[in-house]
């Protein structure tokens, strides 16, 4: 492991408290039941893959599309299997990019992830939901899920992503998912992050867009421990287009790191990049948003945006774009601010009859409001605009 | 209905306001002139509550509550309503849902139920129609790329749904062309009423062309100086500030010696 690029890489969070806690990933007995208090809107209606300590669970999990439509398999069989090729030539490519301890530990838990396939010019009717599971009512519990998703040529993906820890022991989810989108497919990917604040999780999320492709990610980030978010954009094809979009609204003493990369590898890319993030309390945001350009990357449209409110003296942000560009014809911009509530605004609303409390709650939800519309599905969009409420109107 | 007595107030180090009495009895209409700097846009602060003025002596009562007491938004829902000179803009919050909002606040506040969604914007459709604005307009972001017309109109809406006790007018005119002036000031009238009070505060007597007022104070150097009858405005018009503003400056001289 190279230390001196892990300092850098992880400067501004402290991730061993997490990893020096022993944890059991013991098989557990999660029922349906305790699967209903987290399942989201729209579930009558979607594929839902859960993962239950990291391991996939088929009797939790509800696969409405055909075989035809979209291919659920565990990585070992579809190593071997008619698809040998494709995962062999995209699989771990993440670690090209990630070379530190906590991504390799969860190498080792690779033959235990699941290949999921869309193929060639489908567009399955149903959404994926996955749900991470871990199951704290025991023992601390750890989770490594890896999971490889192709998005085969023409094809259509939605997917949505959410946690939850059972129980009051701490939980460490370490996930990688890694999903390939080949020419003209269309990926909109959506990042729910809500637990308790004993569920930590460091997570990436590799995507590599192969053929000219188009990319669409929005990352929620409301609760949990320490949450570190590896988002990286592989534009490995020209004229890709991307859009990654974040929210993090912390309170407590919850840390979230977004960690986000967009790789321009070839001509003729677009990507449009906003985070926005409040912290409230003791909390912490950090956006790191690195946007490489190689020399082949002629004509690279990069454009990122970071913004941010802190609500308490005790609150930090750490911001930091890191723009690197090695073609000469490119347009790039990144910009980046920090400030508080508009005191204008919270006065107006105050002089019309609106108490502190709720104005402000007005104010904060009309901030997060651009992020949230990047949700496209709206059962997922209202489903996290409650979310939001019920997380800015509690304490 | 309002009784200020000997308010004094600060922003910062500065005294803005040195000693303001003001009596305002229901239905009567009262405007305050002065020259630039002369604590007009303090005192209507002051009034609905703004943190960065500290009242350094004095009282305000309003309909026998100590104003100076409430939070700003008590003082709205106890009926007082202030239009703003530069009404702010909000991205991300419709005009429809946050006037929903503050109109439930008030009833809310006065043990009413919440109007249900028909009786809301029957009552919108007609207050609409009073200030000449659009509802495509109300659907926006509040304020966000409103022209100045358009924000002074979207206040004046604001107040004809909030039926306040107490309207108090800071600079209403200003920015306005003659139509948008118009406009404005047919709304206001439209909203007088033998229980509501008028304080138009203002630079120029044009606005009391259209709105008539009672009474007319002249504000200097934080002091009400004069004080009269419409006529006072049209003097005031003609042969500007400076006619009052010596007189006082001379007799402060004078004092002085």
């Amino acid at each position: 492991m190279d230390l001196t690029n892990f300092k850098e890489e992880w400067k501004y969070t402290n991730i061993s408290s997490v990893l020096e806690k022993a944890y059991v990933t013991a098989p557990s007995e999660v029922s349906a039941e305790d699967l209903n208090a987290f399942r989201m809107p729209g579930h009558h209606k979607a594929n839902e893959l859960v993962f239950v300590n990291g391991r996939y669970a088929p009797a939790l999990s509800q696969v409405l599309s055909s075989e035809n439509e979209l291919v659920i398999l565990p990585l070992k069989e579809a190593m071997n299997g008619f698809f040998r090729d494709l995962v062999s030539s995209h699989l771990n490519k993440s670690a090209d990019y990630i070379k530190d301890g906590v991504h390799a530990l969860n190498g080792e838990y690779m033959q235990e992830g699941m290949f999921i396939y869309v193929p060639k010019g489908l567009k399955p009717q149903h959404p994926i939901y996955m749900y991470h599971v871990l199951d704290g009512r025991q023992a601390p519990v750890m989770a490594q899920p890896r999971n490889l998703i192709y998005a085969d040529e023409r094809s259509r993906l939605q997917l949505t992503e959410t946690y939850a820890t059972l129980g009051t022991s701490d939980s460490f989810c370490n996930e990688v998912l890694e999903i390939i989108v080949a020419q003209d497919a269309y990926v909109e990917y959506y990042k729910l992050q809500n637990d308790v604040a004993h569920a930590s999780q460091v997570n990436t999320t590799h995507i590599s867009q192969i053929g000219r492709s188009y990319v669409h990610t929005v990352v929620i980030s409301l609760g949990g421990g320490i949450v570190r978010n590896n988002m990286n954009l592989v534009l490995d094809a020209a004229n890709n287009e991307a859009h990654m979009y974040g929210l993090y609204l912390l309170k407590g003493k919850t840390h979230v790191d977004n960690h986000t990369l967009i790789d321009n590898k070839q001509p003729g890319c677009f990507s449009n990049q906003l985070y926005k993030g409040i912290a409230d309390d003791s909390s912490t945001g950090v956006f790191n948003g690195r946007i490489m350009v190689q020399p082949d990357a002629q004509k690279t449209n990069a454009y990122q945006s970071n913004k941010n409110i802190l609500l308490s003296d005790n609150a930090t942000i750490n911001a930091k774009p890191q723009l690197e560009i090695f073609a000469d014809d490119v347009k790039c911009s990144h910009g980046c601010t920090v400030g508080q509530l508009d005191e204008e605004a919270l006065f107006y609303l105050r002089a019309r009859g609106i108490p502190r409390e709720k104005a402000e709650v007005l104010l904060l939800q009309a901030y997060a409001a651009d992020i949230v519309a990047q949700i496209k599905p709206m059962t997922v969009r209202a489903y996290v605009e409650r979310l939001i409420l019920e997380h800015l109107s509690v304490g | 209905m309002l009784s200020i007595k000997n308010i004094h107030a600060r922003v910062e180090d500065k005294e803005i306001l040195r000693g303001i009495n003001l009596e305002i009895k229901a239905g009567e209409v009262h405007a305050i002139m002065g020259p630039n700097g002369s604590g007009k846009s303090t005192l209507s602060s002051v009034l609905a509550g703004r943190e960065e003025y500290e009242v350094t002596e004095g009282s305000v009562a309003f309909l026998g509550k100590d104003l100076l007491d409430l939070a700003p938004e008590d003082r709205a829902r106890e009926g007082l309503f202030l239009a703003f000179q530069y009404p702010v803009e909000i991205p991300g919050v419709s005009t429809t849902n946050f006037v929903k909002a503050a109109v439930n606040e008030k009833r809310k506040y006065n043990g009413e139920e919440p109007l249900d969604a028909v009786s809301f914007l029957k009552l919108m459709k007609e207050k609409m129609a009073m200030v000449e604005i659009d509802q495509s307009l109300l659907s926006r972001s509040i304020n966000e790329g409103f022209s100045g017309g358009e924000k002074k109109r979207n206040e004046v809406f604001q107040m004809a749904m909030l039926e306040p006790k107490l309207a108090i007018l800071d600079e209403t005119d200003s920015g306005l062309d003659i139509d948008a002036l118009r406009i404005v000031a047919n709304g206001i009238n439209e909203l007088r009423r033998p229980d509501r009070a008028f304080l138009v505060i203002t630079h120029y007597q044009r606005l009391l062309d259209y709105i008539q007022p009672d009474f007319v104070h002249v504000l200097y150097k934080g002091r009400i100086v004069k004080s009269g009858t419409k006529e006072l405005a049209l003097e005031l018009e003609e042969k500007g500030y400076d006619f009052i503003t010596e007189q006082i400056d001379l007799a402060a001289l004078s004092g002085l010696q």
